[in-house]
Formats: C-alpha cells, structure tokens, sequence
C-alpha cells in the first residue's frame, strides 16, 4: 500500500519564474510528513508537484526528479492521469461533488477506474471508506442526501473517504482544517493518526501545533523575498524540529518570531 | 490626513487637524438622509422594473384574450367563411395543426442545436487555448446579430439546393422511419430545412449561455475530479456538466423560446400545410404559428383577425407551459444543484 517518495533537486517553474527551488527530500512510508514554512513559499507548489497537479496551471513544469518507489513519476512514459490514481490529495476547502449523493461521491474515483462494480460491492466500499474515514456513524442514514448537506468538516472527512476509497499508495493533504473549527480539527487529525497505519501521508499545514501533532517529520520551507524562489531550509524528525533545529531561520518560524 | 492638497471630503471632520483621528461619524445628519434617498430611490427603482415586467406580460395576455375573444366565441359558420379555416368553421381544428407545426420545428431545432451548442461550449471553456477559445466565443455571438430575415434568405436560396441530396437519401435510405418518410420534396421547403436553420439561429444563445456557465465550474470541483485522476473528459462530466445542467437547462429553454417564436426564416422557407404529420421531409404538411400570422394577417378579415390572434394566445400558453416545465426539471434536484 504505502510506498516512498524520493525528491532530487526539484525546480518547479510557473512560466519562466522559478517558484521552488532545489529541493530534495526523502518521504518514508507510513509515516506522515509536515510541510510547513510562511505563506508563499512554495510549500503547496511542491506538495502539487508530488501527484503533478500543478500541471493543471498552464505553463507550470518541473526540473529534476521525483520517484515514487523507483518510479519517475516525471517520465516521459508516464501519464499524470495514472500518477494522480496513486496518489490521492486533499484540498483546502471541502470540495464534495455537489451534483453527486454521498455514496456516490466516495464512489467517485472507483468509477473512473472500474466502471462495473457490483452493487454490493461497491456498498462495502463505501462503509469501509466512510468507516476509514470516520463518518460511517454520521451518515449512514443518509447515503443518498446531498454531498454538500453535510457539515464542513463532515465534507472533509467525506473527501478524504473519497480519495482513499481508490486505495492510493500515498495521501497528500493541502491545509486539510484550515476552514474548519477545533472540533473538526481534532477529528481529522485523529483520522490522519489512524490513516498513517496504512498510507503515506504528505500534509501543508499552517498551524505549527498541528504540525507537531500529527507529523512524524517536518520539512520547513523559506522565501527569502517576494519573487525569489522558495527553497526547503531543513527536514528532520518533528521532535527535534521543534525542539532544536539546526538552522536559525527554523526556530524564529516556529517560535513566532517572523511568518 | 493633514495632506495639505487633500482636503478632507467629510464635512464631519473638523478644520484643525488633532493629533488623534476622529473617529468616523456614525449618524450624523449631514450625510445620513442623503445615503437613505439614494437607497430608497434605488430599491424603488429595481422594484418598479421587476412591476413593470409583470405588467408587460399582464398586458400582452389582456390584448391577447381579448382581441382573440370574437373569434373564440363566434358561431362555427361565421369562422367558416373564413378561407382558410376548416369547413366545419372549428378553431380548434385549426389551431390544432399550428401548434403542432411550431413544436415539431422548434423541437427539431432543439435536437440539432443542443448537441453542437454543448460541444462548442465546451471547446471553448475547457479545451481551446484561451486565443482560440475568444476568437470562436466572438464569432459565435455574431451569429446571434444576424437578422432573421437574413437567415430566411440563406436557407431558402442557399442552404435548400444544397441539403437537397442528403434529404433524398435520408428519403431513399431511411424512409422506413415515419420522420424521414420519402421521397424528399423537390425544392426542400420542409420542415427538416426549417428545422436546421432555426438550429442555426438558436445555436448562439445557447452555445453563449453555457459556455459562461462552464467557466463557472468551481476551480475546487474541476480539481477534485483531476486529483481523482479523471481525464479532462472525465473532469468535464463529474464536475463541469453537473455543475452546469440548470444553466444548460436555461440556455436552452431561452433557444426553443426563439425557436418556437421565430417568423420571418419559417415564412421565407416553409411551404406551409396544416396537418398532424411527423414526415420531415415532405412539403405542405407543416406550419408554425408566428409564421402564419403573418402569411395570412395582410388579408383577414376582423374576424380573421381575431382567429390569428387565438393562435397568438395559443403560443404564449405554449411558451409559458414550457419555461415552466423547464423551471421544474431544474428544482427537481435543487437539493443537488451546489447551491446550498
């Protein structure tokens, strides 16, 4: 299931401006990894980079080189559609299908792939995703209402139900709870402790105690100034990241002093 | 604030600049009332245009019933000695025909429209590049300027001669299907022609409506489907189409409005017919109401008059029972529309 991702010398341009620069990390499975860093530094360019969604952006490419357990995702050979099936991505803002019912709004991956799965089948699925995602409880009564009937952080747990219901090899999440309250907070951060049993976690995050909640390590990314590329100052273990970084720069962010 | 060339606007603010800010005025007299009369004028006014909209429509339906009254309640032998009604001198028989004329040519150009109008919008938001995607936006708007009477005139000269052969064959090959029924009249002033260039003269509206529509699509949902590892056409029916039906819905219920209503093309290339008939292809079995209007008005008598203006009425009912059917296959799944 979980697999781990290798970054070497990442550029990742917008047209001709460079917006991440150099970085190279290692990403170990099963084990969930903060990206955290001050608003424009190109910690959610990167994390896009990862299942090549920043392609949707015209003009946005890459130099350098990232596989996915040996294999470059960034391959000639290799379609973003395919990448993208493996790995799945969580947004900011819960972004339900709106036209869909919730039952069919986990299903919605699985279809893209398989189009014929039996009805009991794919009922299973669905328990087994919401029960993954700690929603079954919650809706179980009511599968076929509206995706965009439920709370926000209910769509959120409902999106993260659908994208691990295609069982991708890793889960990147952009700011998963920043539009959501404490309470949906602490629920998601739950599920992701639970989530990292089972898959490769990738998470931006803003909140530096969430951060150190939920990551097993933390890389901190940096912009020295607006229109200069954002680079990944340094990468270790959570703890000692918070505890005692080996760059200045790290402990000024993480105690508040700047971003 | 103490900018010496900027003079402060607000009369509240005193003369000698303080060290500390006044705070803003939160009710004074001097700019209170003035805001207020804005606001009610206003309000007034868009609540007058929403009046005026409905007082339109009353007084097109007044006018309606009531020029077309003598004739709906005038005896069977006074409407038969109109020429062009039945002998037995029923309106309804003779209405009856004209609405379904007028629904069979709209419809028909709503089945060639809406496919090509959907492909052409869907082009142009989501797979031309931005350059061609404008230059084709603008060219589809131009065909909505050209006048009706103009596109009379190219179907009747230009397009019937040309669409001559495809007709005969549709005749000679499919002519065991009740729509294609053969042979193919010969000039093709029929309902199929008709049906095309109304398709022709619809198909900017709608390609213009959802094409704004589409672009609507909430980034989030677009990236929701892609993140999934759906395929553009794949993105396109999980978040752009769904996202989109209510607006399609509407585009379209605004083309079969022009449809259903058109005059000048039907007249300039149908040759007319009054009878219950579904073969597209043959001549002198269809007409449309609006179209018959003004072919026979010049000539009608009062009476005559007043008989054209039932099948007025009857259009309007047509239009109005369409629209709201249209409004509720869209509420249907209003649960499921996005916009709650």
């Amino acid at each position: 299931m979980a697999q781990r991702i290798d970054v070497t010398d990442l550029n990742v341009y917008y047209g001709s401006f460079l917006a991440v620069a150099d970085v190279s990390m290692m990403i170990e499975p099963r084990s969930v990894t903060a990206l955290i860093g001050p608003s424009g530094c190109g910690k959610s360019t990167f994390l896009r980079t990862l299942n090549r969604m920043h392609e949707v952006i015209p003009g946005a490419r890459v130099e350098g080189k990232v596989t996915m357990d040996g294999v470059d995702l960034y391959d000639q050979a290799v379609d973003p559609v395919a990448v993208r099936r493996q790995i799945g991505m969580v947004f900011q803002r819960p972004n339900p299908f709106p036209t869909m019912s919730i039952a069919e709004n986990v299903l919605a991956g699985v279809r893209l792939n398989n189009r014929r799965i039996s009805k009991s089948d794919a009922a299973d699925l669905v328990e087994r995703s919401l029960h993954g995602a700690n929603l079954w409880k919650e809706v179980k009564d009511r599968l076929d209402r509206p995706g965009s009937s439920l709370s926000g952080g209910q769509q959120q747990r409902l999106c993260i139900a659908r994208a691990i219901a295609v069982r991708p090899q890793i889960l990147l999440m952009d700011e998963p709870a920043s539009a959501l309250d404490p309470i949906s907070t602490l629920a998601i951060e739950d599920l992701i402790h639970e989530l990292k049993n089972d898959y490769t976690i990738v998470i931006v995050t803003h909140n530096m105690q969430q951060a150190a909640r939920v990551s097993d390590r933390t890389a901190f990314f940096n912009v020295s100034a607006t229109g200069e590329p954002g680079r990944l100052v340094e990468m270790d273990d959570t703890r000692t990241m918070f505890s005692t970084p080996s760059v200045q720069a790290t402990e000024d962010y993480i105690s508040g002093r700047f971003g | 604030m103490t900018h010496p060339d900027r003079e402060p606007s607000v009369s509240s603010i005193p003369d000698a600049p303080t060290p500390t800010p006044e705070p803003p005025p939160v009710s004074t007299q001097g700019t209170r009332p003035a805001k207020d009369r804005a606001g009610r004028a206003f309000a007034g006014l868009s609540t007058g245009a929403g009046a005026l909209i409905l007082l339109v429509l009353a007084a097109v339906a007044g006018f309606l019933l009531l020029e077309a009254w003598p004739a709906i309640q005038a005896p069977a032998e006074e409407l038969a000695k109109i020429s062009w009604i039945p002998d037995d001198g029923s309106l309804a028989r003779y209405v009856g025909p004209l609405v379904f004329g007028t629904l069979l040519g709209a419809v028909l150009a709503l089945l060639l429209a809406v496919p090509v109008a959907l492909g052409i919008a869907l082009f142009i938001s989501h797979y031309a590049p931005r350059r061609l995607a404008s230059a084709l936006g603008y060219v589809v708007d131009l065909l909505a300027a050209i006048p009706s009477v103009i596109y009379g005139l190219w179907g009747g000269l230009w397009l019937a001669p040309r669409v001559q052969p495809l007709w005969d064959w549709l005749g000679a090959n499919l002519g065991f299907i009740p729509l294609f029924e053969g042979p193919a009249a010969t000039p093709p002033r029929v309902m199929m022609t008709v049906g095309v260039v109304l398709a022709v003269m619809i198909l900017p509206i709608i390609t213009a409506v959802s094409r704004e529509v589409f672009l609507q699509t909430p980034r989030l949902h677009e990236e929701a489907a892609l993140a999934l590892g759906a395929t553009r056409w794949e993105m396109v029916r999980m978040a752009v189409l769904p996202f989109g039906r209510s607006g399609v819905i509407s585009a379209s219920m605004l083309g079969l409005g022009r449809a259903l209503g058109e005059t000048m093309a039907v007249l300039m290339i149908l040759s007319p017919g009054l009878t219950y008939s579904f073969a597209l292809l043959a001549a002198g079995r269809h007409q449309t109401i609006a179209a018959n209007i003004a072919l026979q008005f010049p000539e009608a008598s009062p009476l005559g008059v007043s008989a054209l203006i039932a099948t007025g009425l009857a259009l309007f009912v047509i239009t109005l029972l369409v629209n709201m059917a249209a409004r509720w296959v869209v509420a249907r799944r209003a649960d499921f529309s996005g916009a709650n």
